[in-house]
């Protein structure tokens, strides 16, 4: 078919379809130079996809209530057709919508991603990160097992740390004076339908975003700066046929360490299902050892760090919505870590050993030690972002070269 | 909302007084493949276990099909399965529930003897395993045993008669706990001793717990049996799409640049 026929269909006519397919693949023009960093955006989209379609399968056999929830996962597991494929699937896909997440806002952080013309891009996606702690948090409680009840009860309490307001919040928040039915019922209603509903709106105008300023690369030059007559940028390729076979490659790696973790290590010694997860919530009977799933093991480990509680609330809120800030604290005149000092580099280094050395602590059982260590990285993980101003403004930058190189 | 706390927290010492002896675990290699390890687990879990522990998420027949307990047309052999596996007046299609009264058991033993379909996820096989093989004889105690492994355990020995008596080996230490600098000797077990022979030799009996923990592993996970098998057709179709997608990303960007 031609694209003059295209054109003029009788789709086309009613519907500007094609339009969409030109301006955000066929040309949408991205950098050339994209390395290994860039295919989480299109994995992160994957792994909606896989948790969506699992997602809606899953309800069709859960039951929402603290006295069945427990049951009606143990019968998916066992007597729905392949419902054991569906939640593995959905568990293995939480953990890996996070990995691939943070390998993406790594990418940011690599490249200057965040930089003027691209903060709204980035302003949406820390909306989106947010959205999607929530959604694993909601997401969480559903199985209704001992961990998911604790953690539950641990977060929500929280919330109590507030002062005058706290406790009526934290009851608002349960529906319940502890996490009961009615909490269970709610937050079941968030993760199905409120919170991926929203996440798929953000999705959309992130990428909308992006596509109205243009992708950033790894030299964080502009490539519309250098055009060829027919104003198509000498640097850029078009988004399809280029990246979406590449993406393809990606994605067929991706789905290969997806499936072994699915059909090999689904519990993943235990980070992805925790063994006490497998027990029914029990209200009277508290863990010995209460922990988030790895992906939020770092904000607790800096919750836990603080000793006062308020005081730990409101670090660990503020380790996260920090990341807004980025596209002001950054003052350097170079996006991309390839052209920056010596700064920039350790500190990108330090923060990122001190989130992964947070997630390990915030996940085992606390000593005097480990708080130490705990709070020598909280340290470190916020003067990352509140030195940016001084480090990005004294250091050196490499001169920025006129091509992608 | 006080009040309840309160209630909460003094429940607490009642409720969580056993705790794992983590220095006693041993190490268990389960084979799920030899379905005649699971048949022989299932005969003692069903014979020893099941009066007092149900499996209330598994149906006698999906375990059936999953220990190919079948005829020589393929289907289930369901008389055989209803003769010697179900004790109750449970039908095939049932689950695997108990007799006993929830009211009844928690007054015969203290506690509420807990549903054990998925203790292999919970606890591990090696805690099985080693729970299984660790009661002694303690006097002390309402039934008369101890567990090393878990100590304090309301469970009676069940296995006795195939497994005998063990009593303790104790180890002594002189160590210095008080100001005053005293020295004391303090008592721990060492590890437990077979004094008197069940039915099974201690080898045997090995075997036989190891069963019974193989039967739990796979009804803590029915599915465990087949999913890696799957698994490897999965990742074989994958590797020959990653060639194909690979050769097509190759084919397109050979002009670039």
């Amino acid at each position: 078919m031609t694209q003059a026929t295209n054109e003029t269909s009788w789709f086309a006519k009613r519907i500007t379809l094609n339009r969409i397919w030109r301006e955000h693949f066929k040309e949408y023009y991205a950098p050339k130079n994209f390395n290994f960093w860039y295919f989480f955006g299109s994995l992160a989209m994957l792994t909606l996809a896989i948790q969506l379609l699992t997602g809606i399968w899953l309800t069709m056999h859960y039951t929402p209530s603290a006295k069945d929830a427990f049951a009606s996962v143990e019968y998916i597991m066992r007597e729905v057709n392949y419902g054991w494929l569906l939640r593995y699937m959905h568990s293995t896909g939480a953990s890996a919508f996070f990995i691939v997440i943070y390998l993406h806002i790594f990418r940011a952080l690599l490249y200057g991603s965040y930089k003027t013309p691209r903060e709204l891009v980035w302003y949406l996606g820390v909306i989106m990160y947010l959205l999607l702690l929530a959604e694993a948090f909601c997401g969480y409680l559903l199985p209704w097992g001992q961990m998911s009840y604790w953690a539950a009860q641990v977060i929500t309490s929280l919330f109590t740390a507030i002062p005058v307001v706290g406790a009526k919040l934290a009851l608002w928040i349960r529906g319940d004076f502890n996490v009961a039915d009615a909490t269970l019922h709610r937050f079941f209603a968030l993760h199905v339908i409120a919170i991926p509903l929203v996440l798929l709106l953000m999705v959309w105008l992130h990428i909308l975003a992006l596509h109205t300023v243009g992708s950033n690369n790894p030299d964080g030059i502009d490539i519309k700066k250098n055009v060829d007559e027919n104003g198509k940028p000498r640097d850029g390729i078009a988004f399809h046929p280029y990246y979406t076979v590449k993406d393809m490659v990606g994605a067929t790696v991706f789905l290969i360490i997806f499936a072994s973790v699915v059909f090999f290590a689904p519990e993943m010694g235990g980070y992805f299902l925790e063994h006490a997860n497998f027990q029914p919530a029990n209200p009277l009977m508290t863990p010995d050892h209460i922990a988030p799933v790895w992906y939020m093991t770092p904000f607790y480990a800096i919750l836990r760090a603080i000793p006062d509680k308020l005081g730990g609330v409101i670090a660990m809120f503020s380790a996260v919505f920090i990341f807004f800030l980025l596209p002001l604290l950054d003052r350097s005149p170079v996006r991309s870590m390839r052209y920056r000092g010596w700064l920039s580099r350790t500190a990108l280094t330090l923060f990122a050993i001190s989130f992964i050395g947070l997630g390990y602590l915030g996940a085992v059982a606390v000593t005097p030690l480990r708080t130490l260590a705990a709070q020598i990285l909280t340290v470190i993980y916020f003067a990352f972002f509140l030195l940016m101003p001084v480090y990005t403004k004294l250091e050196k930058c490499k001169p920025l070269p006129e091509r992608l190189t | 909302m006080k009040k309840l706390t309160l209630l909460t927290l003094l429940l607490i010492p009642f409720i969580t007084s056993a705790a794992t002896n983590y220095e006693h675990i041993q190490s268990v290699k389960l084979d799920l493949n030899d379905k005649a390890s699971l048949q022989r687990g299932a005969k003692l879990y069903m014979n020893y276990c099941a009066g007092c522990h149900s499996l209330q998420y598994m149906r006698y027949q999906q375990m059936a099909e999953g220990l190919n307990l079948v005829d020589s047309d393929g289907k289930v052999a369901k008389q055989a399965v209803e003769k010697n596996l179900i004790f109750t007046q449970a039908s095939i299609h049932d689950y695997i529930n108990r007799a006993m009264p929830k009211k009844t058991a928690a007054d015969w033993f203290g506690v509420n003897p807990p549903d054990l379909t998925l203790s292999a996820r919970v606890r591990g096989t090696d805690w099985l395993y080693s729970y299984l093989l660790s009661f002694y004889t303690d006097k002390a105690r309402p039934w008369g045993v101890n567990n090393l492994v878990y100590p304090q355990t309301a469970m009676p020995n069940v296995l006795w008669s195939l497994q005998g008596d063990q009593l303790p080996v104790y180890h002594i230490k002189e160590v210095t706990l008080n100001e005053q600098g005293k020295p004391q000797k303090v008592r721990t077990i060492d590890h437990l001793q077979r004094v008197s022979n069940g039915t099974m030799n201690e080898h045997q009996f090995h075997h036989a717990i190891r069963d019974i923990v193989s039967f739990l592993a796979y009804t803590a996970e029915p599915v465990g049996l087949v999913r890696p098998h799957i698994g490897f057709w999965v990742l074989l179709y994958l590797i020959v799409l990653l060639a194909l997608t690979y050769l097509l990303k190759r084919a397109y960007w050979q002009n670039v640049k």
